[in-house]
């Protein structure tokens, strides 16, 4: 089978964040850009957090699953600008992480130094959908999730955090 | 120190050579361009303080600061990691960013000494966290539009992980300040023990100067200006008080550190050092 632009970005739309297995590399934005030449190619990512150590292993699941489809050589470029957020991720990825049980990022914060005493509004509760939950921690179980709890249902939640 | 003799394979792989080793008597500028040096204060700062809050890892006072901390600890160690990796790649001399964190002596680290100091109790390690975090964030804000392209994604990159900081060690110090006469007077006792440190950090040299060439202008005195305004906000609501006439400890930027870093890095570099090159 020869490969082309389209059918390695297929490949790897089946390459599922190792932390988030509901969504894919694709989708969570990383995938910067692919590029084929024979049965060589070469893709580059951005890292989502700088010292996720999922990363790692998620550029030995890309490596795989290229190999697996018939690429002889594959080659992950990383590159950091511009800087991986949140917004990037598309509204069916936000649907897929809400039906995991993971309240979805909101907008990203752009610009301008930290709000130091910023007013949250609520995240919204990704199993009963109430507003009424209380952030418990801007840090989580992964670099990219922070911990709410919903004072309706009663249930702790993670939200991926807007970054 | 035992010295490892190594293959160029070997070096790749991120062991240091023994020629590189013996430049560890020298204090001053000793990594070539200053571009390195820049790069190695940035990346030293992120990687010992990064270390300094990882030993909170299973001590943290409640289970959500646990993992608050090793989080931190891990976006700084992964800052530093891009940081030093860079430097690396300007130095030439095939050390990638283990080589520079495993395989290099205290004198040889370009960190400032705040950073450095050990942890204390909880008040100690977020007051130290919260002026760094303050320092961090005006700083990487200013490079990320900095002519040198590569530090500058680098520092875009940190930058937002660093507003998380800022804004979780800021809530602490208000938390601790204005919270219980315990509190209160152990975060302000950090304070006043801290205060001495912060001068370091906006201190200008000639590698400052040089690495005007590429592409790097920062206006210390402005970022200053921001820190402290920064600092004031948060320290009076908190209602803490800044010591007054202190004399400002300097040195770390230029291999003179305190009795502290090397005990750091003797725990720090141990596993590298007894297994050179090995991975996992």
């Amino acid at each position: 089978m020869t490969l082309t632009r389209e059918s390695v970005y297929e490949v790897l739309g089946t390459v599922m964040d190792p932390e988030v297995p509901v969504i894919s590399v694709v989708e969570l934005g990383i995938i910067r850009d692919a590029t084929v030449d024979g049965d060589e190619v070469s893709v580059t990512v951005t890292p989502t957090y700088s010292g996720c150590p999922a990363m790692r292993e998620i550029e030995d699941d890309i490596r795989t699953a290229l190999l697996k489809a018939g690429a002889t050589k594959v080659h992950v470029n990383t590159t950091f600008a511009p800087a991986w957020t949140t917004d990037w991720m598309g509204p069916e990825a936000r649907e897929k992480l809400r039906a995991y049980g993971i309240a979805p990022p909101g907008r990203a914060e752009q610009g301008g130094l930290v709000t130091l005493t910023r007013r949250r509004s609520p995240v919204a509760c990704p199993f009963c959908g109430s507003s009424d939950t209380r952030l418990q921690s801007e840090f989580g179980s992964t670099a990219c999730k922070a911990i709410h709890v919903c004072n309706s249902c009663r249930q702790p939640f993670d939200e991926f955090k807007a970054i | 120190m035992m010295v490892q003799q190594t293959t160029p394979e070997a070096a790749v792989s991120g062991v240091t050579t023994a020629a590189e080793l013996n430049v560890a008597g020298t204090r001053g500028p000793s990594f070539g361009e200053p571009i390195v040096e820049y790069l190695l204060r940035l990346g030293d700062d992120r990687l010992i303080l990064g270390h300094r809050l990882s030993e909170w890892c299973g001590h943290g006072p409640i289970l959500e600061e646990d993992i608050a901390l090793a989080n931190i600890a891990l976006d700084l160690v992964g800052a530093s990691s891009m940081l030093l990796g860079l430097a690396g790649e300007l130095e030439g001399k095939d050390r990638d960013a283990d080589a520079l964190a495993f395989f290099r002596e205290g004198v040889q680290y370009r960190n400032a000494l705040i950073v450095e100091l050990p942890r204390g109790d909880f008040g100690f390690t977020i007051m130290r966290q919260f002026l760094f975090d303050a320092y961090s964030v005006v700083t990487l804000d200013a490079l990320a539009s900095c002519g040198h392209a590569g530090l500058a994604a680098i520092a875009a990159k940190s930058l937002k992980e660093d507003k998380y900081h800022l804004r979780h060690s800021s809530e602490w110090v208000v938390r601790l300040g204005d919270g219980t006469e315990e509190s209160h007077n152990r975060v302000q006792a950090s304070l006043n023990e801290l205060w001495r440190y912060t001068g370091e950090l906006f201190e200008r040299d000639t590698i400052d100067e040089a690495v005007a060439a590429v592409g790097i202008t920062l206006d210390r005195d402005a970022l200053h200006a921001k820190w402290e305004s920064i600092v004031n906000d948060v320290l009076q609501r908190a209602t803490l008080t800044i010591p007054e006439k202190t004399v400002m400890a300097s040195g770390g930027r230029r291999g003179r550190h305190t009795e502290h870093l090397g005990h750091l890095l003797s725990v720090m570099q141990s596993v590298a050092r007894a297994h050179p090159g090995a991975t996992w």
